[in-house]
């Protein structure tokens, strides 16, 4: 169809405050709606606890609190994304998901020194689409726990 | 061509091979003359080599071949079983082992052999023996195919198991046939109508090719007459002459036959395909279903089985939402299906677990050989008797178990029994015995190894307790007996005076203590100073399956394995008393600490103020503390989960379970709440 589909990247878009994120639908194992989450006391503060999976028990991030952002309610929109990369499966909690698109890999741009009030450091790259802005998740960045100590409890 | 994916069945086979050829040398080492046994070897070797060459790992087919034939020579008579032949063998066995753990961790599985090679090969030459290359009873007709290989051979025993007969026909077509090529395949047509063509000289190839003169063999299995497999190709025009002999498989091959293939075999043979690719083909599928025939089990990856649990327990999960339904609609056809799937679903539970469920044996069959060459390196005389090898335990218990029992085998041999001549001078026959023991009990494995050895001298554990300072002098002369000897669960302890190979490199008895605690066991050990000791480890029957103790703080669940609880109280708000800014209870005259779970957990909310406080005793060793929760929900079995790898530690939480609700459940992990 495409005449450059090796070029192309499909991409889960879902959103967080005002932004559009993207994560590479590879990375994506599915999207839930949110359901009860158990807490899992004294683990670092984006972590939301854990969720029964069908039988896998998941953890869930808060990716609001993960990026820094205001943490609101939960509404009808909010998802869960459950991601998985190497071994490790976890879910994202955004406000909603609800887009799947081509995004040519050569329009991806390396992340601006500023975007929103996400540190740099979780982004790949921003796509440029007509009027929109995708900022592309480094998925990597995101599970890596750079702060190992409130994972410990200590 | 491919060969990953027969990579792990080859390992696992060659494994079970090399663990048969331990036990039955080990057997033929005490009945020298029993050459059935040699016979067991043997096969089990020739089975080694044909699948190791196969794989093309040739220096694991070249050593299991002349292995193979110094049995070969012992199997004939024309050796006889020597401790010298023996030690020899064990060795390539061990050689063998350590190419085929080189293969199984991803290596290359070559090794230097060229030592036991030669030794094997001084065996069979020292006594003049000469390998017999092939079998002497075949067939020896003119243009008759001189030497079918292993799987041909395998082919065709199992065929005459089956009620057919082998035949080799050489056909002759007339000086004057002008298609070869197509009275060949005239022939072969009619031919695989009537049977399977396992072989043909020359092959199919250079038939096609006319590469013949007039005349060729077949080799053919089939339920027909050989009258009438004559008359039938005789059919096809510009034959001269058909001649059909049966074949006459030698002994040796139809052991081997026996060993290696099965039927299906018989019927795969395909025309096109080069017949050296064949028969690899055949020994591939062949080799699986040896194992699959001779236990009736199959392989599965412990994998499959996680998510058929896991599948499992959403059934279970909607079992209770169809049970609750039932019980709100009361409509009475719909209470009793509901009922019977109840039921049927935890049978299936129950052997669904039972899957995991592997006889202890798989661990202890390898003990045997190892303390042998044990007993041999100290010069020491040990007899081991194995009881309850059949014992079940989980996959996983049984994955980690090894080691630790092993360093527990070495234990006694090294330190427990004495030298032969010791022993004789304390009235005690010169073998030492050595009892390694499984069984059952309750919801608890127990394994014991006991030796009537030395035992534990309280004196040295003591001095050498004292010296690392382990205990203080003090307490030092309250302790009983079992509690000094206990002391050498400690870390770093040993009380071996030299440093010798097999034990006392520093790694002692407290890394097998604490595998055995990782698993949710305990190790004890007890002595009799010139008696003997005796270790015992204590281990739950399966990992994934645990009983817990259900609990509330605030509106969060909380499960409490039941093996670290001594009991549950409530007592009265005002029994709490005050010691060293810590909360203490006076449990059974014991001052016992009481720990406050939501306060650990952070629980949000505040707790309401009751009279009563409820409360789960716990322990870790000797050591206890009291858990304070706001309520008991009741006693479960669970399913023990990992919270997955992004959350590897989390402090105090061991695991997580669903509930029947299908919401997750953390799991309370004592241990580390006593300090």
């Amino acid at each position: 169809m495409s005449e450059h589909i090796s070029g192309d990247l499909k991409v889960i878009v879902f959103q967080l405050q005002d932004e559009e994120y993207g994560i590479p639908v590879q990375q994506v194992r599915s999207i839930e709606k949110v359901q009860h989450i158990t807490r899992v006391p004294r683990t670092a503060s984006y972590i939301k606890g854990v969720i029964n999976l069908r039988g896998v028990v998941t953890p869930i991030i808060d990716l609001r609190k993960r990026f820094g952002l205001k943490v609101l309610d939960d509404t009808e929109s909010t998802r869960m994304i459950i991601v998985s990369k190497e071994d490790m499966e976890v879910g994202f909690i955004v406000d909603a998901a609800n887009d799947v698109i081509d995004i040519h890999q050569g329009i991806i741009e390396p992340a601006p020194e500023v975007v929103g009030a996400v540190e740099v450091e979780y982004i790949q790259g921003v796509a440029k689409l007509d009027k929109r802005l995708i900022v592309m998740i480094d998925l990597e960045q995101v599970l890596k726990s750079n702060d190992e100590r409130s994972l410990l409890g200590v | 061509m491919e060969m990953n994916q027969y990579l792990e069945v080859f390992i696992e086979e060659s494994k079970e091979h090399l663990q048969a050829c331990n036990e039955k040398l080990l057997e033929l080492e005490k009945n020298p003359t029993d050459l059935s046994i040699v016979n067991d070897i043997f096969r089990s070797a020739h089975t080694l080599k044909g699948m190791s060459a196969t794989m093309g790992y040739e220096d694991l087919a070249s050593l299991t071949h002349q292995m193979e034939n110094v049995l070969d020579a012992i199997r004939n008579e024309k050796l006889s079983v020597s401790a010298e032949i023996l030690d020899v063998v064990f060795a390539s066995v061990d050689d063998l082992e350590e190419m085929v753990f080189s293969i199984a961790e991803g290596g290359d599985g070559k090794k230097d052999v060229s030592r036991v090679v030669e030794m094997l090969k001084k065996i069979e030459n020292g006594e003049a023996v000469a390998e017999e290359s092939s079998p002497s009873n075949e067939v020896t007709l003119s243009q008759s195919i001189q030497d079918y290989d292993d799987y041909e051979n395998a082919v065709i025993q199992q065929s005459k198991e089956q009620g057919f007969s082998a035949y080799e026909l050489t056909i002759t077509l007339r000086e004057d046939c002008l298609l070869k090529a197509a009275r060949v395949f005239m022939v072969f047509e009619i031919l695989e109508q009537a049977g399977e063509v396992i072989k043909s000289v020359p092959s199919v190839d250079q038939l096609e090719e006319e590469k013949f003169d007039h005349q060729f063999t077949v080799a053919i299995v089939t339920k027909d007459s050989s009258e009438d497999i004559q008359n039938k190709v005789m059919k096809v025009s510009e034959i001269d002459s058909v001649n059909v002999q049966p074949i006459v498989v030698s002994e040796r091959n139809m052991k081997q036959a026996h060993e290696e293939t099965s039927q299906q075999q018989l019927t795969v043979a395909e025309e096109e395909v080069p017949k050296h690719v064949q028969a690899k083909e055949q020994v591939k599928t062949a080799s699986k279903q040896v194992a699959a025939t001779s236990t009736k089990t199959i392989r599965v990856n412990i994998e499959r089985l996680d998510i058929l649990m896991n599948l499992f327990e959403e059934l279970v999960i909607d079992r209770g939402r169809l049970e609750q339904i039932s019980k709100d609609l009361n409509n009475n056809e719909l209470n009793e299906t509901v009922e019977r799937m109840s039921r049927i679903s935890g049978d299936l539970q129950n052997i669904i677990l039972n899957m995991r469920m592997v006889p202890v044996e798989t661990v202890f069959n390898r003990f045997p050989r190892m303390i042998r060459q044990l007993a041999k390196d100290l010069n020491k005389k040990i007899n081991l008797e194995i009881i309850g090898a059949e014992t079940e335990l989980d996959r996983t218990v049984i994955d980690e178990i090894g080691d630790p029992l092993v360093h527990l085998l070495r234990n006694a041999i090294d330190h427990g029994v004495e030298m032969p001549d010791v022993r004789v001078k304390n009235g005690k026959s010169e073998e030492g015995n050595v009892v390694l023991r499984a069984y059952h009990s309750g919801n608890h494995v127990f394994i014991e190894i006991e030796d009537d050895g030395a035992g534990i001298n309280r004196e040295r554990v003591l001095k050498k307790a004292l010296d690392r300072g382990v205990v203080t002098e003090q307490i030092a002369s309250t302790l009983t007996d079992k509690q000094v000897y206990e002391l050498i669960f400690s870390s770093g302890f040993s009380t071996a005076d030299q440093i010798s190979d097999i034990s006392g490199r520093g790694v002692g008895l407290d890394v097998v203590k604490s595998t055995i605690e990782s698993l949710g066991g305990t190790v004890s050990v007890d002595a009799q100073e010139g008696k003997g000791s005796l270790f015992s480890i204590q281990l739950p029957l399966t990992l994934s399956i645990i009983s817990v103790m259900l609990v509330e703080l605030r509106k969060e669940k909380y499960a409490i394995p039941l093996s670290s609880i001594i009991e549950t109280a409530v007592i009265k708000k005002d029994e709490i008393l005050q010691a060293h800014n810590q909360k203490v209870i006076d449990f059974r005259g014991k001052i016992v600490p009481l720990v406050f779970l939501s306060e650990i957990f952070e629980v949000p909310e505040e707790s309401e103020n009751e009279d009563f406080v409820s409360l789960i005793i716990v322990r870790k060793g000797d050591k206890m503390a009291a858990l304070v929760v706001d309520s008991f929900i009741g006693q479960q079995e669970i399913v023990l989960k990992s919270l997955g790898n992004y959350l590897n530690s989390v402090f105090a939480i061991s695991g997580a379970t669903i509930l029947g609700d299908g919401q997750v459940a953390l799991i309370v992990d004592c241990n580390s709440l006593i300090k």
